[in-house]
């Protein structure tokens, strides 16, 4: 399956936290890799979006949408922190 | 950014198709008039939704391929033969048609003046199209900053803006250089194999001058990019990254 990045889910995640998410900076829980969500390896074909830890591969966001309701998992995340130029 | 205040959060709304553009065999341009349009930056992307009769719906991300400062919104798609979303886009959308779209979306793939350069832009097949938003930017504001682009297709006839790419050539600043992959005209001067480690330090500048990288194109070929930029020396926080695949369909 082709993995994209979190730049693919930028309005998903605008839409739940209401910021620019994709210039935020994650922590893989598992691992502690630091990287942008940009880089996040983004799964679409699930039900709903799965993104992973590019070193790891650990889970670390899962987004599922059902009848205009988005049920979000962030339990992978060791942190995550809106950069300090977080524009757009 | 009142109006954009205005909105607050991310809104779908009804965007009035006022131009199609075919740009290769494969490749549309959509020209939109989105009646609530807060402004963008070069590389940023909207979300389009379609709503079946039954009401199923699909949702897509694609990158702006207009500049800040043109008066439209243009979106730039490549038909994906099993895509759910493309195939409508492509074919089937005609002027009059309203497209319902939110955005603008990202912040992470986006370049702006003040983030200087020099600029390298490498683009891989339709993962041109937020590259030309970038391009587009740049010739408005009249940038000083060095800029490159580096475009790989199959054939000439898959290069899309390819007339304006070869215009934009001629600013000074603008150095545009194509790699066909598969099929070369009879006498083409420019490169003629897939994009590997070699010619990426044949057009990059060196990474002591510390260029700012973009890379957008199909997956595989984002990450073999990065990759030979990184094995390169250039320092992997300068390269910023998007990839698109069939599931962008």
């Amino acid at each position: 399956m082709n993995a994209l990045d979190g730049n693919a889910i930028a309005g998903s995640l605008l839409d739940v936290f209401g910021a620019e998410m994709t210039t935020a900076t994650g922590v893989c829980g598992s691992c502690g890799t630091s990287a942008p969500v940009a880089e996040f390896e983004v799964y679409l074909r699930a039900p709903g979006a799965v993104a992973r830890c590019r070193s790891c591969r650990s889970v670390l966001m899962v987004l599922v949408t059902i009848r205009g309701l988005t049920c979000v998992d962030l339990r992978g995340l060791a942190a995550l922190g809106l950069a300090p130029t977080s524009g757009g | 950014m009142a109006r954009a205040a205005l909105l607050g959060r991310l809104t779908w709304q009804l965007a009035n198709v006022v131009e199609l553009v075919e740009e290769t065999a494969r490749v549309r341009s959509i020209v939109l008039d989105p009646p609530a349009w807060p402004g963008h930056r070069a590389g940023q992307h909207v979300d389009v939704r379609l709503t079946a009769e039954d009401g199923y719906q699909a949702q897509r991300s694609y990158s702006i391929a207009s500049a800040p400062e043109d008066g439209y919104l243009m979106l730039t798609v490549e038909r994906l033969e099993d895509g759910e979303v493309s195939p409508y886009l492509a074919d089937e959308l005609r002027p009059g048609d309203e497209l319902e779209l939110r955005g603008p979306v990202g912040g992470y793939f986006v370049w702006e003046e003040s983030l200087g350069g020099p600029l390298l832009l490498v683009a891989g097949g339709s993962g041109v199209v937020p590259l030309r938003a970038m391009l587009c930017h740049h010739r408005a504001v009249e940038s000083i900053v060095p800029v490159r682009l580096l475009y790989s297709a199959r054939s000439l006839e898959e290069v899309v803006y390819r007339d304006e790419l070869m215009r934009m050539a001629a600013a000074d600043q603008i150095d545009i250089r194509f790699t066909l992959t598969r099929e070369q005209p009879e006498g083409w001067q420019g490169y003629g194999r897939r994009i590997d480690r070699e010619l990426l330090d044949e057009v990059s500048w060196p990474p002591g001058e510390h260029p700012l990288v973009y890379v957008c194109g199909p997956t595989g070929f984002v990450e073999a990019t990065a990759n030979a930029l990184v094995e390169l020396g250039h320092e992997p926080a300068r390269i910023r990254t998007e990839r698109f695949g069939p599931t962008g369909g």
